[in-house]
């Protein structure tokens, strides 16, 4: 066990676990924010997709002790009120359906639209493809990027 | 009514509230620990509501909460359900404020989410009790006013009286009128009458569910709530022999790890308790990573298991069942299927004289169809919550069927249901998977054991790898065509791994002359469920395909051809028991030939592809639009026609059948889950391939049969006819026709 400082959301954490263990748990069972959802472990369905210094990873895959000082950003700190451009726009195209994956590919659509404001259709569909949906929302999702990049 | 004021009972219900039409969030959560972090509720959530039958409470500032009696799987219903009684209630949709309700099958119905039943079973009822309270509602106001009841009308949650221009809100009036008996024999609105239904309204969690709040069965917490996985046997077939858990026990944050039967020999299982594994090896600790960690450590040894004996609950009485032994591989179940295929079948419809008509056939076409097994891969994994005291239990988690579970649980822990609390959460997917309670059952055991709250979750490799699947089919078909080309007979002999998928009385049945349909299983070890419209899901694409190359023989367009023989089975239908209404499974063809311009496989740069299949009650046809992309045939463009009666809320509606035609086209293209020696060789999704966003369609365009007849199913018939429809477009795509699904391992190893 070793204990961390970690900024998460703007705020001082901390936190006394195993090294090893990834952000994605450290986040739900040692925090207690669950918006960041667990779905494969092995960061290929995007479920578990935080903000890294701006940049989304999947905190799956990324251990506590390899954190340091990076800023990281989960779904509960994206915005104040819930009014990101893009959580407005998942609003707007009434994107969800069971809901699960929708906080994680959020999070990527975020990030995305952070390095790359104006994106292509193209571009939506590679940048999102790493999240997936089993209820298969995916038009939505493009069509909720798209407005977002708008605003 | 005996309750005349309902004091607002923290305990019962999960807090999950939110305005249906606005943004502004209720005090929300049952995690204690959460509360603070809330907003503050800017309506002041009232202490009192003032019950208006089961599903509807008032208060006298005029707040409307609706109770959703069906859990939520992501079909919606939280906001449809509640939509159908505001309609009748006559309140604005604005003052709505939805909760999903207590598990309490007495009061608020079946509670089953399954079968594409929500809204067709809760039509009647919800209109029922709105229309009721409103009804309470204008006698309350009658009452107070001294005027007669039928001068009383109401708007938007005021009630009027237009000749002395009195007026109130439903709020003022909800407390007397909660003192009314609950009338009977009401009369609901006409169908153009209707200003709720039919307005798409947005997902009444649309705000929790984008910011993140703890809505899952995998979100719940509660005080000293320790983490319990269950290691299970490595293959079907295999049980628990022995273990040794010392390096275990030796890890941080373990509390224990022991081994627990499911069910006691000879325990009678009720219709959904399909078991997996009976013996469980538990390990419990405090914190989910340290419990995946730990249980890496453990030494076990596993061992073939033999036939063994399941009692379940049948229609008439006690059942026994043979699971038999052994390690299945696909390969083997392949040949297995081949070899039942020619064994004599039982016959499960007959019409005409099919022998003589084969006979006599100038042509007859014969093609075999197979399917393989599918996991469901709910994006959140099987979980559930359980608090077990001797004296109750409190179990919370995403359950399609409380109601169903309630007494094996009751059985299982020695507690009469009334000790029994089930709270549903949001489930993150269903899909059918959750229609069987294994886990809520392996919950509460374990918690009950360890005399401690805990929480059960699958790891991805335990769900994927320890499910309840979609069955393994093959179908025969063959068609007789005679020297005209007519078609003379049709035949269908359909088996699978452990169930037979034929529905005999759907079409084509009725349409042809001389028809038979058989069908057989092989008994497995391998555990199976409904799976997202159950058999049909493997039969629309089998039949459907089939009937393309059919039409292809006949010289016909395939909508042509279809339109042909539903009309014979409209005029002149042969047999009596055919399940399926012939003109509106027309009318859905129809629909789609008109809407995506159809004329024929080809328009422009597309291969097109059709198929329509008729399950739940519903109707569904898709044109499926295809190119080669990079190589790859790739579904472009599709245009679908449903036939479900009144759609309750479109736009949710659009979404669903836009995501059943996602789904459709990744399970037919990808999907398939493969045995080796009884060992499932998926184990996540880096080995089970799901469809991803670039690979779905750039446009899906829905457009629904208008009419005012109730609603039947949505979320399963626009799924099946996607296969169809994909296998008849790849077919115009590469000029080979695909019989093995998955259709891309095919195009592959070909």
């Amino acid at each position: 066990m070793a204990k961390y400082t970690l900024k998460i959301n703007g705020k001082p954490r901390q936190i006394d676990v195993d090294p090893a263990t990834p952000m994605l748990w450290v986040l739900r069972d040692h925090l207690d924010m669950p918006g960041t959802k667990y779905g494969c472990g092995i960061a290929q369905c995007g479920a578990c997709t935080v903000h890294l210094n701006g940049t989304a990873v999947r905190s799956c895959q990324l251990p506590v002790s390899a954190v340091g000082n990076e800023e990281i950003t989960t779904i509960e700190g994206l915005s104040d009120n819930g009014d990101h451009p893009v959580q407005k726009a998942w609003l707007e195209h009434d994107v969800a359906q069971c809901g699960y994956c929708q906080t994680g590919q959020i999070m990527t659509a975020a990030a995305l639209l952070k390095i790359n404001p104006t994106p292509t259709d193209e571009d939506i569909e590679a940048g999102m493809s790493g999240n997936i949906c089993r209820c298969g929302t995916y038009l939505r999702i493009r069509e909720a990027v798209k407005t977002a990049a708008k605003n | 009514m005996e309750n005349l004021k309902t004091k607002y009972n923290r305990r019962s219900f999960l807090k999950s509230s939110a305005l249906a039409g606005g943004g502004l969030m209720l005090s929300a959560s049952w995690f204690a620990s959460a509360k603070a972090a809330e907003k503050i509720d800017a309506l002041n959530l009232p202490e009192h509501w003032n019950e208006l039958t089961a599903y509807i409470k008032i208060t006298p500032d005029n707040v409307v909460k609706i109770l959703c009696p069906n859990p939520e799987f992501g079909q919606n219903v939280m906001t449809s359900l509640p939509m159908i009684i505001a309609e009748e209630l006559d309140v604005d949709w604005k003052n709505v404020v939805v909760e999903m309700g207590p598990h309490d099958n007495l009061k608020l119905g079946p509670q089953f989410t399954g079968g594409s039943n929500s809204v067709r079973m809760y039509w009647k009822p919800l209109r029922e009790a709105g229309a009721a309270a409103r009804q309470m509602l204008r006698e309350a106001a009658a009452q107070t006013w001294s005027l007669p009841l039928g001068e009383i009308t109401t708007k938007a949650g005021v009630l009027y009286h237009p000749g002395t221009k009195m007026s109130g809100k439903y709020g003022d009036f909800a407390e007397k009128a909660a003192t009314m008996p609950v009338p009977k024999d009401i009369k609901l609105k006409e169908a153009r009458d209707f200003s709720i239904v039919r307005k798409s309204k947005k997902n009444v969690e649309g705000q929790k569910i984008v910011t993140g709040k703890p809505l899952f069965g995998l979100d719940y917490r509660a005080d000293g709530m320790l983490i319990a996985m269950i290691q299970h046997p490595p293959a079907f077939g295999m049980k628990l022999k022995s273990f040794d858990a010392a390096e275990t026990l030796k890890m941080p944050g373990i509390k224990d790890v022991f081994s627990l039967k499911l069910y006691e020999d000879g325990f009678e299982q009720g219709g959904f308790d399909t078991r997996t594994f009976n013996d469980l090896l538990v390990t419990v600790g405090k914190t989910t990573w340290e419990v995946m960690n730990a249980r890496k450590k453990l030494q076990v040894q596993w061992e073939p298991i033999g036939d063994t004996k399941e009692t379940m609950a049948g229609r008439s009485g006690k059942q026994e069942v043979v699971i038999p032994a052994g390690l299945e591989s696909t390969t083997t179940q392949m040949e297995k299927m081949q070899e039942y295929a020619q064994k004599p079948a039982q016959q499960l419809r007959k019409d005409g004289d099919p022998e003589a008509a084969f006979r006599n056939a100038a042509v007859v076409i014969e093609r075999t169809y197979t399917a393989p097994f599918l996991a469901h891969n709910c994006m959140e994994p099987m979980n559930f919550f359980a608090d077990v005291t001797p004296e109750r239990a409190v179990v919370a988690g995403p359950l399609q069927a409380p109601g169903w579970a309630e007494p094996t649980l009751s059985k299982l822990l020695n507690l009469p249901p009334e000790k029994i609390e089930i709270q549903m959460t949001r489930m993150g997917g269903g899909f059918g998977r959750r229609a069987y309670p294994q886990f809520m059952y392996e919950a509460a055991l374990i918690s009950q054991k360890m005399k401690s709250p805990i929480k059960l979750i699958y790891s991805r490799e335990d769900d994927m790898t320890y499910g309840i699947y979609r069955p393994m089919y093959t179908a025969t078909y063959r068609a007789a065509l005679d020297a005209n080309k007519n078609l003379i007979g049709f035949h269908v002999n359909g088996g699978g791994i452990p169930e037979n998928p034929v529905h005999a009385n759907r079409f084509p049945a009725g349409a042809v002359d001389n028809y038979l349909a058989e069908g057989w299983q092989i008994p497995s070890n391998i555990t199976i469920g409904a799976f997202r419209a159950p058999r049909s899901n493997f039969n629309a694409a089998a039949e459907q395909s089939f009937l393309d190359e059919v039409a292809e023989a006949m010289g016909k367009d395939p909508i042509e051809m279809r339109l042909e023989l539903l009309e014979r089975a409209a005029k002149n239908p042969v047999g009596k028991n055919n399940d399926y209404d012939a003109a509106r499974y027309a009318g859905v063809l129809k629909l789609v030939r008109d809407k995506s311009g159809w004329n024929g496989g080809k328009d422009g740069k597309y291969s097109r592809g059709v198929a329509a299949y008729f399950c739940h009650n519903s109707y569904a046809a898709h044109v499926v639009d295809m190119v080669t992309r990079n190589g790859e045939p790739y579904v472009e463009r599709v245009f679908s026609a449903v036939d479900c009666g009144v759609v309750v809320n479109p736009d949710a509606a659009v979404n669903m059948v836009q995501g059943a035609v996602v789904d459709g086209i990744g399970n037919a293209f990808y999907g398939g889950l493969v045995h080796k020696d009884g060992a499932v060789q998926q184990t996540n999704f880096d080995k089970y391939r799901l469809i991803r966003n670039q690979e779905a369609p750039k446009s899906i365009e829905v457009h629904f049969v208008q009419n005012d007849l109730d609603p039947t199913g949505l979320g399963e018939p626009p799924f099946p006819p996607v296969f169809g429809a994909v296998a008849n477009a790849l077919y115009k795509t590469t000029g080979k026709r695909h019989y093995q699904q998955p259709f891309k391992s095919e195009s592959a190893s070909s």
